[in-house]
């Protein structure tokens, strides 16, 4: 069947498609976003094959071997204008972006490669990667192994022998031992030497503190100096242990060879991984995977966050998110209960609910303003002068942290609730609270045993969804609290356990900060698209639930709203 | 059961002493909670509302005037004391706590006193060559502490006051002291007695200017301090100043000792360029004033001159480059003051700001950038000669007929005013009046510029471009979503893109820096060809479609078709992108920035206004979607029914009773989504270069107010005027985006009534 142009265009046809597109467009848009995020986030653990071959540049050579991080054609029009010498006889050329690491030799990790210039591409498995704690990755051939300065073994060639294998397992096993040593030195470090840290400081703020009173009593002083001295000795006693396992890991070192010819030290000691890509079958692949997605999940940033984990941010913003569900929820469904049950409904009422309903749409950032100034600089100020004078003029609650952001966001998100708490409330119907109220109960238990378990889902739609606002806000917190990297967790062994006047480190700000203040962002991007990931994973999550959980209290309560 | 059994049934006692019990216990409860809600829920109310008193109250001090009181000492108010020591005051100052002041006599007399009580703390006579007078007196500036007396021998004397702070018993005492920055001995400036003379420099290099009318000689002195021995060398350099043809008055150099203006009788003023030591030249002679000059001071930092005359006029002055690049003096601004002549003016130590005391006694502080007179208040009698102020600016010390008056004064934030907030204001060194936001910089005396207007035109132009992109796919989506989409379809496809609003800005902000932007900047043919490309696909596509024979046609039931439209999309997109090099090759001769910086001189940065309104426009789209979706719904049926029914098409029936009826919906809609687009945050500050520039262009970057908050609010100091203005540029959010939204939370809440009745 044919129809003219005219009439098409009459029937109104071509407007409702282009309101169609709109409709795909967003959707592209959305699916698009989400699929960036995932590919590249997720493709940064797969360990990916180093090639290695010949670079050929106005008649000199030289290997280089690497990842291939991208590859894209460019115009080779551009590449004369910016004075490479190239042939024009093609419009384009490829070009790849190579990882090739050893920041230490090359001065940067990423060098561009053009195709037609790298020839002999090769994928040599005894090619290995070394995860170091500095500089970033190595990658390179064994050369030798030394114990003590001494050589223990060594390998001339690069190809696969019996040899190269029997100095790359023994090579394993004693990366293996140093990271234990490593875990013991952690353990040292952090806790044992973190506890005794946090009760000098503690006894430091209680002399002051008895110094401000004018106690001039000696008793409590000599108390302070004798576990003072007691701590010291356990101290000096540490330092000793820890000297002992540091001459015990710094025992071995490697020497590599790495692409273009030059030989490098590399103590094992600051190897966190050793591998050789190119050698490893996909059952390997993925056990390597599931490891450095365990690591990011779990492990501490390394290299200024651009490496290792994000275990402190995650706990940062599960942390803060808790605490303020913690005094959210009360206080949104009390304020939802008392405008819906208790307030008269008048003009004031309506004028208030219209106000709240508005809160919710105010930039974040002003209430991270509002936040700084009244919560920190207000309120912290005079907490500090009123209990914490001992610890003066360092601020203690004075100054941005953990408490300040969590009430800031809590702020933020109590309209959130209000407003779902309070459309759960209006959907109850007056049949039944009568009827309660009928049956001779108070308002009070009406309002417990009746209305509040028929509004249970509609709160808690409101509490998830104002998780998920506050897992995702970053903008008020870079006023309060937030910080790139904190010296330790808000939680810890040491009393009072939770440090609500800590700094912490958080998700959303970590993206921020790693992604445009890093100084190497070209390395960290990979890890910055893995963070977004996992941030949009658990805001889906929370507003996925907040939907099932709606949906499934509905289900449970649909009986009584006949 | 039987009858019998039922006889049987106690009596019921409702009303036994534990029943009583319980039900007082109830009746307590319930009170008890009936007051603690209300508690709770007004104090939770109270809570929410105190952030909108709360940013008032920190903008508020900034608009407040400046008050005087009389000085207080351990409540005491301090009265009018004798001038210490005798002669003629030629200088006065105050050190840091205004505790000791300073005064140098014409007998060189140079006199530390209490500021409270006049007492006489160290008095200093300066060992005048013999038969030596002192003739005049210059001043480098009033925070450098350093003063010159000129003799009657054509040398000079060149001093310093400095003040050392010692804390003896835990109790602060200030001991003033005499330096002598440029050598103990007299220097010679000139062979003829100094009548007039000028101090000026920084740091190592100083120059004094001086002589009579006809003989003025300049002197550059350039100290440099031996590397080994530590010892300092004077190097100095003479030259003589050509005949300024008008009658010298008072004589000013700036601190580069490249200008020396000079004030002249009946009201001109003269201009000589030093910049060749050897060679100076007058560049100008002007009538600056309709009448004789009474004071001619530099101002802080030493690049603009004010000059008060006798009708009571205060202007100010400074050099601006025209459009030859030659350094005119130029009158930037004058000053609202009273009638009577001013007969003394002090400058602030800290800030771009002066005050004044004129004939009738009556004091008065300004700020120069703001153009505004903060007070103006009658503090002595009729015959106050000499002002001064201390460096904080909080006291000023006047002399009147042998008294000296202390004064306190309260003027925290003089820099704000509506013109310097909101105006276009000329900075010094600027070439015209511009709006500019620089709130810091290095030096101390820097002019702070605090024009909010660049920061609100970025966060418009933010906004503009967002609601560009957003407001077209976002309404368009919801009409189809609402009107023509199948439910089944519809109920996936809506909290699917709700599901975006809850998506973190900061990812997006994220992923528009670092993808986006580069992508754009690499691509840019083909984003255009992109935006003209997929409607004609659509359109194409569509036309396409309803050729097809309808036994395709009905394969895929109405309201489906924009799941049809995603690869025809997906592919359009794909091929522009992908000719974009070519295009490129084409038509900008290989490099499309290129292009347009250099053929068209449109200046394009990486990060630019059109990448935040993709990025912003991304997230501002569910906003906008979902409450136009609902408006749209909420249509009622028969209406449309009824339309259909007339025989008029699906498209006209929306457009013709659906829309109008949902319009209040769609507009606030777009209000609310413009309040979110006005405020939001993290996507400006990671996707733009942050410049505070005010330019419409697509291609270059912005400031928006709440990024300006994000960015600088760590780091400004508590209670000084930048931080209360970054407060103010919360308030001025706060209110916009409440008022927007309160608006369309009106309009959809008549929107509802309408609907209910219909």
């Amino acid at each position: 069947m044919n129809i003219s142009v005219k009439e098409w265009y009459k029937s109104g046809s071509p407007w409702v498609w282009l309101n169609a597109g709109a409709v795909a467009i967003s959707l592209i848009m959305v699916i698009g976003l989400l699929g960036l995020i995932a590919v590249r986030g997720l493709s940064h653990f797969w360990p990916a094959d180093i090639v290695q071959g010949t670079y050929t540049v106005d008649g000199q050579s030289k290997t280089i071997a690497g990842e291939i991080v991208e590859t894209n054609e460019v115009l080779t029009k551009q590449l004369i204008e910016a004075g490479i010498k190239i042939p024009d006889d093609t419009e384009f050329s490829t070009r790849h972006l190579l990882k090739v690491g050893n920041r230490d030799v090359y001065g940067s990790d990423f060098s561009w490669a053009l195709e037609q210039f790298f020839t002999d591409q090769s994928r040599p498995t005894m090619l290995f990667t070394a995860e170091r704690r500095e500089w970033g990755n190595l990658y390179g051939y064994l050369r030798s192994l030394k114990e003590d300065g001494k050589e223990i073994g060594h390998v001339e060639s690069n190809d696969e022998s019996a040899e190269y294998l029997a100095l790359w397992a023994e090579l394993d096993k004693r990366v293996e031992r140093a990271l234990d040593i490593r875990e013991d030195i952690l353990e040292i470090e952090k806790h044992e030497i973190g506890a005794i840290n946090y009760e000098l400081e503690r006894l430091r703020l209680k002399e002051r503190g008895l110094q401000l009173d004018n106690v001039t009593d000696q008793a409590p002083y000599v108390a302070i100096n004798q576990r003072r001295k007691e701590l010291d000795q356990a101290y000096e006693g540490m330092q000793q242990r820890l000297l002992d396992l540091y001459t015990q890991i710094n025992r071995d070192s490697l020497t590599a060879e790495v692409a273009g010819g030059k030989v490098v030290d590399l103590q094992i000691a600051k190897i966190v991984r050793i591998f050789r890509p190119n050698a490893m079958n996909t059952g390997q692949k993925m056990l390597h995977y599931a490891a450095k997605l365990w690591e990011f999940v779990s492990d501490e940033p390394r290299e200024a966050n651009t490496e290792g984990g994000i275990f402190p941010a995650i706990f940062g913003t599960v942390m803060m998110v808790l605490l303020m569900s913690l005094l959210v929820t009360p206080f949104g469904v009390v304020a939802a209960v008392y405008l819906r049950e208790y307030a008269k409904q008048g003009f004031v009422t309506r004028l208030i609910r219209i106000a709240v309903n508005n809160l919710a749409g105010v930039p974040s950032i002003v209430y991270g303003v509002f936040g700084l100034g009244f919560f920190v600089y207000f309120l912290g100020g005079n907490i500090d002068d009123l209990f914490f004078a001992a610890a003066k003029p360092a601020p203690t609650f004075g100054t941005p942290g953990l408490m300040w952001a969590s009430l800031t966001l809590a702020l933020l998100t109590v309209p959130v609730v209000i407003v779902a708490t309070e459309e759960g409330l209006s959907r109850i119907p007056r049949a039944l609270r009568e009827g309660s109220l009928a049956l001779g109960a108070t308002k009070f238990e009406t309002l417990m045993k009746v209305v509040l378990p028929m509004a249970s889902p509609a709160m808690m739609t409101g509490v998830i969804l104002a998780i998920a606002r506050a897992a995702g806000e970053v903008a008020p917190l870079m006023l309060v609290g937030v910080v790139k990297l904190a010296p330790s967790l808000p939680l810890d062994g040491n009393y009072p356990f939770i440090h609500l006047d800590q700094k912490f480190m958080h998700l959303g700000f970590h993206i921020y900060d790693v992604g445009f203040q890093s100084p190497n962002v070209e390395a960290a991007r990979p890890l910055v698209y893995a963070t977004a990931l996992l941030l949009v994973l658990v805001i889906a999550l929370l507003n996925m639930s907040a939907i099932a959980i709606r949906n499934h209290l509905r289900e449970k309560y649909k009986a009584l709203e006949m | 059961m039987s009858i019998e059994n039922s006889s049987v049934i106690p009596d019921l006692d409702f009303n036994t002493p534990a029943q009583r019990r319980g039900r007082k216990l109830r009746a307590l409860k319930d009170k008890v909670a009936r007051v603690g809600i209300g508690l709770g829920g007004v104090s939770v109310i109270i809570a929410i509302l105190l952030i909108f008193f709360y940013l008032l109250y920190e903008v508020i001090p900034m608009f407040r005037s400046a008050e005087v009181q009389p000085w207080e000492q351990n409540g005491q108010i301090v009265e009018p004391y004798a001038v210490p020591g005798a002669g003629k005051t030629l200088y006065m100052a105050m050190e840091e706590q205004a505790e000791i002041g300073i005064r140098v006599t014409d007998q060189g007399n140079i006199i530390f006193f209490s500021t409270t009580s006049g007492e006489v703390i160290k008095s200093i006579q300066a060992s005048l060559p013999v038969g030596a007078t002192i003739t005049s007196f210059a001043m480098v500036s009033e925070n450098s502490r350093m003063f010159a007396l000129g003799l009657s021998n054509g040398q000079a004397l060149v001093f310093k006051h400095t003040y050392k702070s010692t804390y003896p018993d835990g109790k602060r005492v200030i001991l003033p002291n005499i330096a002598y920055p440029l050598g103990e001995a007299p220097i010679d400036v000139a062979s003829t007695a100094l009548e007039q003379l000028t101090i000026s420099g920084s740091e190592g290099s100083y120059a004094l200017i001086g002589g009579n009318q006809e003989n003025l000689q300049a002197i550059f002195i350039s100290q440099t301090e031996n590397m080994f021995t530590g010892d300092v060398e004077l190097e100095e350099s003479t030259t003589h100043l050509p005949d300024l043809g008008i009658k010298i008055k008072k004589m000013l150099l700036m601190p580069d000792l490249a200008w020396l203006f000079v004030a002249g009788e009946s009201g001109k003023m003269a201009v000589v360029n030093l910049r060749n030591q050897d060679a100076p030249i007058i560049t100008q002679v002007l009538q600056a004033s309709s009448s004789k000059i009474t004071t001619f001071d530099l101002l802080l930092g030493g690049n603009a001159v004010l000059l008060g005359n006798a009708e009571g006029e205060v202007s100010e002055w400074f050099l601006v480059r025209d459009d030859q690049g030659e350094w005119q003096m130029t009158k930037i601004r004058s000053f609202d003051t009273g009638q009577t002549a001013i007969s003394d003016l002090a400058i602030e130590h800290r800030r771009k700001g002066f005050a004044t005391i004129d004939a009738a006694g009556e004091l008065r502080l300004y700020n120069t950038t703001a153009n505004v007179n903060v007070l103006a208040e009658k503090v002595a009698q009729a015959n106050a000669s000499m002002i001064t102020l201390a460096p904080r600016a909080n006291a000023a010390l006047i002399e009147e007929a042998g008294k000296l008056t202390l004064l306190h004064i309260d003027n925290e934030h003089p820099e704000v005013s509506w013109s310097s907030l909101w105006g276009k204001v000329w900075y010094e060194g600027y070439e015209e009046p511009k709006y500019v936001w620089q709130s810091s910089a290095a030096n101390n005396d820097f002019e702070p510029k605090f024009s909010l207007m660049p920061l609100a035109f970025g966060t418009l132009k933010a906004a503009f471009y967002a609601m560009i992109l957003a407001t077209p796919l976002a309404i368009c989506g919801a009409i189809y979503t609402a009107y023509f989409m199948v439910p089944t379809l519809r109920r996936k496809v809506k909290p699917f893109i709700e599901l975006m609003e809850a998506l973190p800005t900061v990812i997006l902000g994220f992923l528009a820096g670092l993808w986006l932007a580069p992508f754009m900047e690499e691509n840019l043919p083909g984003i255009f060809v992109t935006l003209l490309m997929i409607p004609v696909a659509i359109l194409a596509f569509a036309y396409a479609w309803a050729q097809m024979p309808k036994k395709v046609r009905w394969l895929v039931p109405d309201g489906w078709d924009a799941l049809l439209l995603i690869p025809v999309i997906m592919l359009a997109t794909w091929f522009s992108i992908s000719i974009s090099p070519s295009m490129e090759l084409a038509l900008f001769d290989g490099n499309m920035r290129h292009w347009l910086t250099n053929d068209l001189g449109i200046a394009y940065d990486q990060r630019n206004a059109m990448v935040i309104g993709i990025a912003m426009g991304f997230a501002i789209i569910p906003t906008i979607f979902s409450i136009t979706e609902d408006a749209i719904f909420a249509v009622p049926k028969h209406l449309s029914y009824g339309s259909l029914a007339l025989g008029a098409t699906p498209w006209q029936t929306l457009t013709r009773v659906v829309i109008p009826t949902a319009s209040p919906g769609i507009f606030s809609a777009v209000m609310i989504g413009m309040g979110r687009a006005v405020g939001e945050t993290m996507i400006v500050l990671m996707a733009t270069g942050n410049t505070p520039i005010m330019d419409a262009n697509i291609f270059e970057g912005m400031r928006t107010l709440a990024a300006n908050i994000a960015v600088e609010m760590p780091e400004s100091e508590v209670g000084s005027t930048h931080y209360r203005i970054l407060f103010l540029a919360a308030f001025v959010l706060f209110m916009f985006t409440f008022a927007v939204n309160t608006v369309a939370e009106v309009i959809r809440q008549r929107l509802r009534n309408k609907y209910g009745s219909l």
